[in-house]
């Protein structure tokens, strides 16, 4: 019987302690009508050898590709040391940390991942984390429809990520909240203040600002909060954790700062993993904290006036206040975000800088490359961090399926997200990549667009 | 000590980086002035720490941890190992459905999985944890009622004894809570219900078993109710371990459902998530489910999406949820087999009703003890309380002294000074019996040396912390002095 350790002494041993005859009696509350027939769909169990045989199969029959994509999943190098801890039992076998005492590992890592993360953001404080950075952009938008007096108007410009933008429709449909879209300016590929003037005359709770945007372009961020802030509305930053290394924080811009940081953690020592599990992030202001979902830790002393750590402000939370919650999320990212502060602190701010430039630099000299093809061209020319549009000679998905045969994932097919682009693919090369990957790269899409 | 106490300037991982990259064409208003408070430390330095902090926690592979309603099973490692395999922790998720089709087997046959083991006509498994689960499940009935111009319905129907998150979702999909009462017994009072029920009913969120760790009797009486009126039946799931193979929720009359994957199918709970909680839908919600779903054509897997399912409530994830959990959930799910899970209910059955058995006969008052256990009980400690004033919350402390992590305390509300125990299937008798041994202690310790217990714990890392403090004098991030 896996993972049950009774033997039939013991079976016989505690049935007698209970007083009942046997297993099966142990459920007799149960109305005999309710009771299933059996698992006609489940198969008969296997030992360890033959499922590790059967995943090992299936694991080489996906085999590994020379990877471009990103377009919100990074392929980043992840330190040995990161999930060789994360991994250890303490971490990954324990429960939320409500009982304090017995969890100050847990609660003493979280404490240093908000410290970390609210000086990468430049926010005041962080919370211990969302589920992904889509689901964390709604709670942030939820957040400031609460904080706003008479709004229940989201703006969010088309730069953002598609799938984001239909997550938060998602969520924040049933509470009468409104998700109106900005256009984008077709050369720069970012949200230009011109976008913004249309709406001068109406009242939001928050514009959302993309950094950098869903096209790999940097926004004009200090423009679009100052705008916000000029209309009362709360100032959304959704960034990449990564590009914080080396672009101002959210809480640097405009004259005042945006309010909230929100984003997906996945770069920072998360692998891929088909998208999951990642974790969201989501920072802020000190005055908006009791706004905020999710656990908080906060450090506090023990009955000797030892340091330690709890969750705290619990009052915000479901468990507490029931449906005056501020969010119904309970279980969080917890053990992604322990990886995550392992990975921080493996790489250090120049650790961290040197990977965030990298993949920078590889972006670029790969874009150099792709464009001494005919008929590939960089489609937008705002400037860029890690990832850029590029349109092709003919349809991308054709291309991306023809480059797959070689060994290459070459990006993101824009045709299903942004019609209006034409043949567009999104690329990414992080720091991952050599100047050989980039060259065989450029090499096998030649031989792709001259065999079309 | 802090990681950023250990931190000197200058000191770096130098294996660890790449060389310095110029940064071409960004203008200087968008580049950050100063470095983030990341500490610098070596590379030793950083497992050594965190190495330490592993060591300041207790978890499964360490300790019982009755953890009620949060079904603290062991882990296996198996589940771990083989979901990390190098090319399922490189696949892109927007990689093409044809460079994963060993990943989307293991979905695919998921998925069917669980809809047998809850009897439901459709499950999607991209619902990251609970909470999760139940806004898309109430999302779903929601969007049942409106597609059918349905739009006076405004109430979901809470049981009082409900987890937090029930009440919260209903709110977030724009519903007012009707809480209802629970009777004598543990079950859901049904004139209560009655008296709730009605054309404004949108739907009623059960949990089955409960909270208080018993089987709701009623359940075909409520659901015939409730679906009477109009309304729709959402079942939580937090607590299939109890009934895994032995009732499917389905059968049970539920328009809805989630499964916490973190709880019944063992995945790690990670010191607070990554959950993973994938719902199933009735035939009359099929339309309405979320996306990406697993679907196959001949043999070959892909995802459905907004295409195949044009009445979807949408998404709730950037890509499809916690896949690697999903992972760890299906390698459990084939390890156990169909005798596997039937035993997962029998024996969780067996170890709470032995343990309760127990934990009465040492003199510790059971809150319904005239009802079975299913997979957890509640102790009340009123009676201690009023005679030394020794609380749940003390006796809680006491135990992890003596290295039991506490059940869950306070929850549910209405039972006073509860404890929710909840022994999961993979404890030996031995250990149980250990466990009672320590009760019965404390319980002497309580009218011998009750000092001892109120001042509880002594030998954690740190004694008892200070809540309110921590809420006063805020103190979220460490800063420099
Ligand atoms: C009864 C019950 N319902 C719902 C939940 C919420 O699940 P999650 O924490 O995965 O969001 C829990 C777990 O904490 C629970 O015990």
């Amino acid at each position: 019987m896996p993972f049950i350790p009774h033997t039939q002494e013991d079976v016989q041993t505690m049935l007698a302690s209970i007083g009942a005859n046997s297993i099966d009696n142990l459920f007799d509350e149960i109305p005999p009508a309710l009771k299933s027939g059996g698992l006609k769909g489940v198969p008969p169990g296997l030992s360890e050898m033959e499922i590790s045989r059967l995943m090992l199969e299936r694991a080489e029959t996906d085999g590994r590709y020379l990877n471009f994509i990103g377009a919100g999943a990074y392929e980043h190098h992840i330190p040995a040391a990161v999930w060789q801890i994360a991994t250890r039992g303490e971490f990954y076998s324990s429960y939320t940390p409500y009982q304090a005492e017995a969890s100050q590992g847990t609660l003493q890592l979280l404490y240093e991942y908000q410290t970390i993360m609210a000086s990468l953001t430049g926010m005041d404080v962080s919370n211990a984390s969302m589920y992904d950075g889509a689901s964390a952009l709604a709670e942030a938008a939820l957040m400031a429809v609460r904080s706003h007096k008479s709004s229940r108007r989201i703006l969010i410009p088309s730069t953002v990520h598609p799938v984001y933008r239909s997550v938060v429709r998602a969520i924040v449909r049933n509470q009468g909240i409104d998700v109106v879209e900005l256009p984008y300016c077709k050369a720069s590929g970012q949200t230009l203040a011109e976008a913004l003037d249309e709406f001068g005359k109406e009242e939001f709770a928050a514009l959302v600002i993309p950094q950098p945007n869903f096209f790999g372009v940097l926004e004009e961020v200090d423009t679009l909060t100052d705008w916000a802030h000029s209309k009362n509305a709360l100032a959304i930053g959704v960034v990449n954790p990564m590009a914080l290394a080396i672009l101002t924080p959210p809480g640097e811009w405009g004259e005042k700062g945006a309010d909230v940081a929100v984003g997906e953690g996945q770069p920072l020592g998360i692998p891929l993993s088909s998208g999951g599990p990642y974790f969201g992030f989501m920072a802020c202001k000190q005055a908006l904290v009791r706004q905020m979902p999710g656990r908080i830790i906060g450090r506090t002393t023990d009955q000797d006036g030892r340091s330690g750590f709890v969750l705290t402000l619990q009052a915000r939370e479901q468990h507490i206040r029931r449906s005056k919650a501020t969010s119904n999320i309970c279980t969080n990212q917890g053990l992604m975000v322990t990886a995550a502060t392992i990975y921080l602190a493996l790489m250090g701010p120049e650790g961290l800088r040197r990977t965030a430039a990298q993949s920078h630099a590889n972006t670029l000299s790969l874009l150099e490359k792709l464009e001494t093809l005919k008929g590939v061209k960089r489609l937008f020319n705002g400037s860029l961090f890690h990832e850029i549009v590029v349109s092709l000679p003919a349809p991308a998905g054709e291309i991306m399926h023809a480059l797959e045969s070689r060994g290459i994932l070459g990006g993101l097919d824009l045709e299903g997200y942004y019609p209006e682009l034409g043949h567009a693919m999104l690329v990414c090369a992080t720091e991952t990549k050599t100047s050989e990957d980039l060259d065989k790269y450029a090499g096998q899409l030649r031989g792709v667009l001259e065999n079309s | 000590m802090l990681i950023f106490e250990h931190s000197r300037p200058g000191r770096r991982n130098y294996s660890q980086s790449p060389a310095a990259a110029e940064i071409v064409g960004i203008p200087q208003n968008l580049m950050r002035k100063v470095p983030p408070l990341l500490p610098e430390v070596s590379e030793m330095d950083a497992v050594r720490h965190y190495t330490r902090l592993s060591q300041k926690n207790f978890s499964i592979d360490t300790q019982f941890y009755p953890l009620g309603s949060c079904t603290m099973k062991y882990n296996p490692r198996a589940c771990n190992s083989l979901a990390m395999l190098p090319q399922f922790l490189a696949r892109h998720p927007r990689a093409p459905e044809s460079t994963g089709q060993g990943f989307l087997a293991c979905m695919y046959e998921l998925q069917e999985i669980l809809k047998d083991v809850t009897g439901m006509a459709g499950v999607c498994l991209t619902p990251m944890a609970g909470a999760q689960g139940e806004l898309i499940g109430i999302a779903m009935i929601r969007a049942y009622h409106e597609s059918r111009g349905d739009s006076a319905r405004t109430e979901i129907i809470v049981p009082d004894a409900a987890h937090g998150t029930n009440p919260a979702t209903a709110v977030m999909c724009g519903y007012k809570v009707v809480e209802i009462a629970t009777d004598k017994e543990g079950d859901v009072d049904m004139e209560a219900l009655k008296a709730a029920v009605g054309p404004q009913t949108a739907g009623l969120m059960l949990t089955n078993p409960s909270t208080l760790g018993v089987f709701e009797k009623n359940v075909a009486e409520m659901s015939k109710l409730v679906h009477e009126a109009g309304g729709l039946l959402y079942y939580d799931g937090a607590n299939l371990n109890a009934i895994l193979g032995k009732v499917k929720p389905g059968d049970m009359g539920f328009d809805v459902i989630h499964i916490n994957l973190h709880k019944t199918f063992s995945t790690p709970h990670g010191g607070g998530g990554p959950g993973s909680a994938p719902v199933g839908v009735a035939p009359r919600l099929l339309p309405f489910m979320p996306v990406p779903v697993v679907g196959s054509d001949n043999g070959m897997y892909r995802w459905l999406t907004e295409k195949d399912i044009p009445q979807t409530i949408g998404r709730l994830s950037a890509h499809m949820g916690n896949a690697g959990v999903l992972l760890r959930a299906y390698v459990y799910v084939r390890l156990l087999g169909a005798e596997g899970m039937h035993r997962v209910a029998e024996f969780a059955a067996l170890n709470a009703n032995y343990l309760m058995a127990e934990m009465s006969k040492a003199g510790f008052e059971i809150a319904y003890p005239t009802r079975r256990a299913s997979h957890e009980f509640i102790v009340t400690l009123k009676e201690l309380k009023e005679k030394t004033g020794i609380t749940a919350m003390n006796v809680a402390k006491r135990l992890l002294d003596k290295g039991y992590h506490a059940p869950t305390i306070y929850f549910p509300l209405l039972v006073p000074e509860c404890m929710l125990i909840e022994p999961a299937e993979t404890e030996s008798r031995e250990t149980l019996d250990a466990f009672v041994a320590a009760m019965k202690e404390i319980m002497e310790e309580a009218h011998n040396q009750p000092e001892l217990v109120k001042n509880a714990p002594h030998t954690t890392p740190v004694r008892r912390l200070d809540d309110v403090k921590a809420a006063r004098e805020l103190d979220l991030t460490w800063k420099q002095v």
